[in-house]
């Protein structure tokens, strides 16, 4: 469990982060998003102190980060970074082990990790472990940029706009690509972002802050369906909102008796996917199946009873 | 590729003739002699007065290395910026006077033979270093500046392990450069009585035979032009292994 507590920082008389309280439980993503100069980053940058708190504390599992060295803190804190900042210098391998190394592992236990993690981000280890950064494409220079912050099982993770510099298709891959890893290691992420979408997409929590301060701390759907002031329900895009809102619900919740025509949607799809389907086909119901054995089906109307806002 | 490498050998293999051999050239030299003077100069070896020469080069280049790399990493952290215009200056001030001059003063101080020359040879040696390693330790890519320090390396490692192995093509340039200046600006060691080829030259300047000047520049030429070639060689390699340093 991370506690911040009551954190802030001045630059100049100015309160960059102000007061800034929050809980993130262990083996959650935790997604920190606002525009730029909104103390997003610096927020974040307190909890390795890369950047020195001028006041409160950031505890891990109870114990204050003021406590260590910086740079001891830091090796217990997986790091990746927009451009994800690999050594050129460095093999692939080097670089994801680089941390353990720092830690004094033994070198065959770093080697057996290093293989692990190139294995998870689907890298076949004997092809790519000896490869220099600058002969990988951007989204594998960014799996491995991920990979070296996860290398030491860090009892947190920050993240930095790690998928800022990928393009749409890739950056959706790496962000599935996070989740399925998250789930598999059972990771607590912290994650700066400056998309709502992505915010949504991959926290558990959503924390929005504006001008220093967090506006609101929730689940992704309290956030859409009860922003707690104008700059959130801006974030969380007007006329957006319900597809987003629906994007979040999977189809089993709303699964009823009944038939229905036509190709089968998963119950693990989602109702803003289901809802495309409808609209695409041109029906009104859609059969559902778990693991290809029907289940019921989903209808045009309880999607749209989903999607309602709260008054 | 292999062109190069053949035309390499070569210039190898003739160096190594003019040092171990010189007799061979005998009839080459021949028309440039003096009538009836000596061809090849014969009051010391040219083995000798190569490794001499070139101990004088290594030495000085390899101090300036130390002394203008040592003063780079110190301005280029945050707590010596302050410090660099004035580093700046005084490498300067070293590029700018001119190696004779440094010679006639330094006699008085360390007397005849290799010390004033060293002393001038190290002087004019900074400058290139010192600038090329401010260059090359302020120009890291941000990205991995960031990452190492979000990592957990010390200050230290941050420097041996990133720092200076990225920044160490630019080096090397430098002392390239340095290295290559030194090795013409020895020759004129051998006014003070350094052991240089410039002892070759001089002789042949002194009696007006300028089959000596031909084989004392000759021989320095070469070097120059081989160590030039064996550092980029070295350098493209490094680089090559990096690729592309801003990891975009």
């Amino acid at each position: 469990m991370i506690e911040i507590d009551r954190i802030s920082k001045q630059y100049e008389g100015r309160n960059v982060v102000d007061s800034v309280s929050m809980t993130v439980e262990t083996a959650t993503i935790t997604a920190i998003v606002g525009t730029s100069g909104s103390g997003k980053t610096t927020l974040l940058r307190m909890i390795n102190r890369l950047v020195e708190p001028s006041s409160g504390e950031v505890r891990i599992n109870g114990q204050p980060t003021g406590a260590l060295q910086p740079h001891e803190l830091r090796r217990r804190i997986g790091y990746a970074i927009q451009g994800h900042g690999l050594f050129p210098h460095h093999t692939v391998g080097r670089n994801i082990g680089a941390v353990p190394e720092l830690l004094g592992w033994p070198g065959q236990k770093i080697r057996a990790r290093v293989d692990e993690l190139l294995t998870l981000f689907g890298m076949e280890p004997a092809q790519f472990r000896d490869r220099y950064p600058a002969e990988l494409s951007g989204g594998q220079q960014q799996r491995v940029g991920v990979a070296r912050a996860l290398a030491s099982r860090p009892d947190l993770m920050l993240m930095d706009e790690p998928f800022g510099a990928l393009d749409p298709i890739i950056r959706a891959r790496a962000q599935e690509d996070l989740r399925r890893i998250q789930k598999t290691l059972g990771s607590t992420i912290m994650l700066v972002t400056h998309d709502m979408e992505e915010a949504i997409h991959l926290g558990d929590k959503v924390a929005v802050m504006d001008a220093g301060r967090l506006v609101q701390y929730g689940t992704p759907a309290e956030i859409i369906q009860r922003p707690a002031t104008d700059f959130v329900a801006e974030m969380v895009g007007g006329v957006d909102r319900p597809l987003r809102l629906l994007s979040l619900v999977p189809v089993s919740e709303i699964v009823e008796d009944g038939p229905a025509e036509g190709a089968p949607v998963q119950t693990s799809t989602n109702l803003r996917d289901a809802l495309s389907t409808c609209l695409w086909s041109g029906r009104d119901a859609l059969p559902v199946v778990r693991d290809g054995a029907p289940v019921g089906r989903v209808t045009l109307g309880a999607i749209r009873a989903r999607a309602e806002g709260p008054e | 590729m292999t062109r190069a490498l053949v035309f390499r050998a070569a210039l190898c293999a003739l160096l190594l003739a003019l040092v171990l051999r010189p007799d061979w050239f005998v009839p080459v030299f021949a028309p440039f002699a003096p009538e009836g003077g000596p061809v090849i100069y014969a009051r010391a070896s040219l083995l000798s007065l190569s490794l001499s020469h070139l101990g004088l080069v290594v030495l000085a280049t390899v101090a300036a290395t130390l002394v203008a790399v040592t003063l780079a990493i110190l301005v280029t952290r945050p707590a010596g910026a302050v410090f660099r215009p004035l580093s700046r200056t005084i490498t300067n001030i070293g590029q700018t006077f001119p190696p004779v001059a440094v010679l006639a003063l330094a006699v008085p101080a360390l007397g005849f033979g290799a010390g004033p020359t060293l002393v001038a040879l190290f002087l004019y040696g900074l400058l290139p270093i010192f600038e090329n390693a401010v260059t090359g330790l302020a120009a890291l890519p941000t990205a991995t500046m960031e990452a190492a320090r979000g990592i957990g390396l010390t200050r230290w490692q941050r420097l041996w392990r990133v720092e200076l192995p990225l920044a160490l093509p630019v080096i090397l340039t430098g002392i390239r450069l340095s290295a290559v200046i030194a090795l013409g600006t020895a020759t004129i060691g051998s006014t003070v009585a350094a052991r240089t080829l410039g002892e070759v030259i001089i002789a042949g300047l002194l009696t007006n035979n300028t089959a000596y000047v031909l084989q004392g520049g000759l021989v320095v030429g070469l070097f120059a032009v081989l160590l030039y070639d064996a550092m980029v060689q070295l350098e493209t390699r490094l680089a090559r292994r990096f690729g592309n340093l801003t990891g975009g």
